[in-house]
């Protein structure tokens, strides 16, 4: 039997689509006996056939007292002293982030189908894109997506998209696994194979890339810094890349790229990458915001929307969505860009962020992380019983310790002195049991570390 | 609206000519009437295998796109390199400047249409 709240009369909302004679004569029709009828193609094993059990209805007062419990049971990173890194950062945020991106002109920031009626909306998008661009050093990035993740798997797409032939994505063991898993669960049931470069050593094993490329190879992914927080050698990771004739996709943090080379001066086909350090609060999934930056010669297999800057009829400038010839609206099933919205808000906080510290301003911040990481990490290596997991390679603000207990103890116990103390790697991958990742942000302070250090030391 | 009498035309408004063993083939005025400013052109390169009546490529407009079918199967022999800066010689020269590829054809499908039948099926 369908839920009884199904049945008209049964049901309290005045919105009910269709009455018991309607769905009938429907039944009719199509010739089944039961609304129950036309679930019969999915295995009864699966079927879920007792009642939901949901609670009853509350009041908005009850509603919000229940939800304002259940928020108090996470942890706010503001109200501790956050090392938790792995793909989000607790940098600071610039009070006029927030005080521009509320203005009415910008929160309500989608585009009306005639986008061009928007010309504001439409050249803070044009003016992220430029920003991307430059600090990646590609020749032209895209309005913005999701998040890192979903920016990384859709990169991949691009590459076989580019690549037809191919049809194998290697992803570098040392790529955030969170993105692995996402560029895995786009290409499930595509055909397409996903391999995992082996990491040595907290970097990708060159050796073990070098006998996986072959002519079959559409792309290969990696972090920079990856996931460990360590440099990799981006240069001859792409240079390998395209030997075997694949695209090299370079996953890099915004902020690092105030030190590191840029991914288009490394040789990179494709740029993505988490957006949140740039100016985005910490939060629970999200939103973050995903950037996508490529080169010019795969401009018609770029994904999500592009603004581009024209002349109107009296040589005024005009900002317009281009090169929409791409998108499912236009070329349907044969689209190269099935994405046809953005994370447009988000992208123009990252935007204030970058325009209000600049290019002196982001070599600093990144400098700062990097100055406080090695500080911090020289003050547990120093610990008895404490080292660093790969103490040879260079790392920027995020790096692994092997902890003289296991890591699950060790955060635990930190948190009651207010601490989040990292990432258990051993949670993500078996491999890695024993390690825990710190990261450090300029937000950081020496009294915080050494009070830090002190804690990890008394446990 | 220009449909030239010396060549054989598709349903999907490509026109070839043949020249001793090659195949010349571009899209008619009609067509680049109809799709407006060309933008961009997307061709096979030199030694692909063209299948009569399958696509060899895609036309973009400013605000549409289309598939490109080739009238004859064969292999590409030269392609027009002009229209990748210059895709705008499709909306002036349709069936000169504006050719797209050569192909040293293997077959000619008989049911190419004739001038006169392009002429009645887009007028």
């Amino acid at each position: 039997m369908p839920d009884s709240r199904l049945i008209p009369g049964n049901f309290l909302m005045r919105y009910t689509p269709h009455t018991a004679e309607d769905i009938r004569r429907m039944l009719e029709i199509i010739g089944v006996k039961s609304v129950d009828d036309l679930f019969d193609s999915i295995p009864r094993n699966v079927q879920e056939t007792s009642s939901l059990e949901l609670p009853h209805p509350l009041s908005e007062m009850e509603a919000a007292a229940l939800i304002e419990s259940l928020a108090r049971e996470n942890y706010d990173p503001a109200s501790f002293v956050s090392f938790l890194g792995g793909g989000a950062y607790d940098h600071y945020l610039p009070a006029a982030v927030d005080q521009l991106v509320l203005r009415s002109e910008f929160y309500t920031s989608y585009t009306p189908y005639q986008a061009e009626i928007s010309q504001g909306t439409l050249q803070a998008i044009y003016e992220y894109q430029s920003l991307i661009s430059r600090l990646t050093m590609m020749d032209l990035a895209n309005a913005s997506g999701y998040d890192g993740a979903s920016v990384t798997a859709d990169a991949a797409l691009m590459a076989c998209a580019i690549k037809r032939e191919r049809e194998v994505i290697l992803v570098s063991g040392t790529l955030n696994p969170a993105y692995r898993r996402v560029v895995e669960t786009y290409n499930f049931g595509s055909g397409r194979a996903v391999k995992t470069v082996p990491a040595a050593c907290g970097v990708t094993d060159l050796a073990a890339l070098e006998s996986l490329l072959d002519e079959k190879t559409a792309c290969l992914i990696i972090g920079q810094p990856n996931f460990f927080g360590i440099v990799e050698n981006t240069a001859e990771l792409c240079r390998m890349a395209h030997d075997s004739g694949a695209l090299a996709i370079v996953v890099c943090d915004p902020i690092s790229l105030g030190i590191l080379t840029p991914p288009g001066q490394a040789g990179a086909d494709i740029a993505v990458g988490e957006g949140q350090p740039m100016g985005v609060p910490l939060s629970y999934g999200g939103p973050y915001l995903g950037f996508f930056a490529t080169r010019d010669e795969f401009k018609r297999q770029l994904p999500g929307r592009l603004v581009g800057l024209t002349e109107d009829t009296q040589g005024r400038p005009g900002y317009v969505l281009t090169l929409q010839t791409r998108e499912q609206h236009i070329r349907r099933e044969k689209a190269t860009s099935n994405i046809c919205t953005n994370q447009s808000l988000i992208a123009l906080a990252a935007s204030i962020y970058l325009s209000l510290i600049g290019k002196e301003g982001l070599r600093q911040v990144a400098e700062l992380c990097l100055e406080k990481a090695h500080y911090l990490a020289g003050r547990i290596a120093g610990l008895p019983g404490w080292r660093l997991a790969w103490p040879d390679e260079p790392f920027w603000h995020e790096f692994a310790v092997e902890t003289p207990r296991p890591p699950a103890e060790v955060i635990e116990r930190l948190i009651e002195k207010n601490f989040l103390a990292g990432i258990d790697l051993g949670r993500l991958d078996k491999g890695l049991e024993g390690k825990m990742l710190v990261a450090v942000t300029e937000r950081r302070t020496k009294t915080e570390m050494d009070a830090f250090v002190e804690s990890l030391a008394s446990i | 609206m220009k449909i030239p009498d010396d060549l054989r035309y598709t349903e999907e408004h490509e026109w070839v000519r043949i020249e001793d063993d090659l195949a010349v083939v571009g899209i008619t005025d009609y067509a680049q009437n109809e799709l407006g400013d060309i933008v961009f052109i997307e061709l096979p390169e030199v030694g692909d295998v063209v299948v009569a009546t399958e696509a060899f490529g895609t036309i973009e407009a400013v605000k549409t796109v289309s598939d490109l079918y080739s009238p004859v199967s064969g292999t590409v022999e030269e392609v027009n390199e002009a229209l990748t800066d210059s895709p705008d010689l499709v909306n002036k020269e349709p069936y000169s400047d504006g050719w797209m590829i050569k192909v040293k054809y293997t077959e000619i499908p008989e049911n190419l249409l004739t001038a006169k039948e392009y002429r009645r099926m887009v007028t």
